[in-house]
């Protein structure tokens, strides 16, 4: 890594991409609870005009660290405030994973979404596993959920924190589907 | 050589701990603290004491704090290894389950960049995405990414694998593709190790290796398989094999525990790692 580099860092766009995300929200109103709310959470926030794509009339939006994204809607919904969407601090907006992988091993069915597997024993539906992600919070979904069975172990979006367990929460629902239709 | 393992256990109430990693019968010890062995960074240092114990090389030591996902005990250990990283001697880490922090992430980079002997970096789940975030991943020894998070890397504009583009999800069968535009995008360490139903060593853009055999599905939906697999690499590591010699029996020793373990998707890792003293023998007596 050379002299300057160190010194000054790389720009926003040379540094890879974003770690922020941006919560949108019908109104003002909304924006400034917001943002108290996740401060007092400890969250590290800042209010931030929306980028043209985004105006929706409400022309604030809350910039926050994109992996801490279960945890603001948590906090919101507790709150009973409902953003419209969250979105990457990208030129081009991304959508959160909605591909899933679902692998059977005869009497144990595995689904994937992005990064984390969950997997159910089909004679009983108890959860046997959870493997992939790399967040701190996935050690801990799945030693609260391995065990249990599908319909009684905790939810991953009551627990989980992060996009890990925003993913595990996906696969979780889709692997309730897979099992119950 | 001296290594240092950096992660996560998931207790909150864990507190920042620093020592020599002691293997027992069906626990670990770190200082005073005792921690199931279980998925994420106690898989991996179970691992890594099991092999190293099958090499004949001292244990590694573990940097460990507690962390459910709230991040801070993450920002404490970051903040901990920053304030003192251009003061250790370690050879090599192996950074693991921490909370993604690009900005501390690289205050440790930059502090262990200005020791006058670079240790090896090896990264792998959390700190893995921080690196890739950072743009700095090329300062990186080795990754050992499974597929999902190979397209993470491949990815240009995903900051965390949760966003990664369905178009790069789709096939499995295109982890080459990914890892060429993993190397191309600046995404990549300069070594590769993908975990998945074929192993793939690459280094600096090329695909040097794979390992396919002995195969046993039953791995993939394990909790701490790709942890092991990091453990296991980071012990061939630390006895001073090549990356590329260390990634390629690294990745034979963990498909064959799970060929001597025979196991179902139901089997936890600490179920296999019974198997992981006999399989690592097994590829030592390798030619």
């Amino acid at each position: 890594m050379n002299f300057f580099k160190k010194l000054f860092g790389k720009s926003p766009k040379e540094a890879g991409v974003s770690a922020r995300g941006m919560i949108v929200f019908h109104h003002t109103a909304e924006v400034i609870a917001a943002e108290s709310l996740l401060k007092e959470a400890g969250m590290e926030v800042q209010v931030k005009g929306p980028p043209p794509s985004l105006r929706t009339g409400c022309d604030m939006v809350i910039e926050f660290p994109l992996i801490s994204e279960l945890e603001a809607l948590r906090i919101l919904n507790d709150a009973k405030i409902a953003p419209i969407q969250v979105v990457t601090v990208e030129d081009v907006l991304l959508e959160p994973v909605s591909l899933f992988h679902v692998k059977d091993f005869g009497d144990y069915l595995m689904v994937r979404a992005a990064n984390m597997k969950i997997t159910v024993s089909k004679q009983n539906q108890e959860i046997v596993n959870i493997s992939g992600g790399g967040c701190p919070d996935v050690p801990y979904l799945a030693e609260a959920m391995v065990g249990k069975s599908l319909l009684s172990a905790p939810e991953p979006r009551t627990l989980g924190k992060t996009l890990c367990g925003y993913a595990l929460q996906l696969a979780y629902k889709e692997i309730i589907r897979q099992c119950h239709g | 050589m001296s290594w240092l393992i950096v992660g996560t256990v998931p207790y909150e109430s864990f507190p920042l701990t620093e020592d020599i990693c002691i293997l027992e019968k069906d626990c670990l010890r770190i200082g005073e603290q005792r921690i199931r062995i279980a998925r994420g960074t106690p898989a991996l240092i179970a691992a890594a004491c099991a092999t190293a114990d099958v090499l004949n090389i001292e244990r590694p030591r573990a940097l460990l704090v507690g962390d459910t996902g709230r991040g801070e005990g993450s920002r404490r250990l970051y903040d901990c290894l920053a304030d003192t990283a251009d003061k250790r001697s370690e050879s090599g880490y192996s950074f693991h389950y921490l909370f993604p922090d690009v900005f501390r992430h690289n205050r440790i980079l930059w502090k262990l960049e200005s020791l006058s002997v670079k240790p090896m970096l090896v990264a792998d789940a959390g700190y893995m995405y921080a690196a890739k975030m950072s743009g700095f991943a090329s300062s990186y020894t080795l990754f050992t990414p499974d597929v999902g998070e190979m397209a993470f890397l491949a990815d240009s504009q995903a900051p965390h694998p949760f966003y990664t583009r369905g178009f790069l999800l789709r096939d499995e069968n295109r982890v080459p593709d990914l890892i060429q535009q993993a190397y191309a995008e600046g995404n990549a360490a300069q070594y590769l190790l993908v975990k998945g139903q074929q192993d793939y060593v690459a280094c600096d853009g090329e695909i040097i290796g794979t390992v396919s055999e002995p195969c046993v599905a039953a791995m993939e939906p394990i909790g701490g398989t790709g942890d092991s697999l990091t453990g296991i690499v980071t012990a061939f590591l630390m006895a001073e094999y090549s990356v590329s010699e260390a990634c390629m029996r690294a990745a034979r020793a963990n498909r064959l525990t799970g060929f001597l373990a025979n196991p179902s998707p139901a089997f936890s890792i600490q179920d296999l790692l019974p198997f992981l003293y006999k399989a690592a023998e097994s590829v030592l007596s390798e030619k």
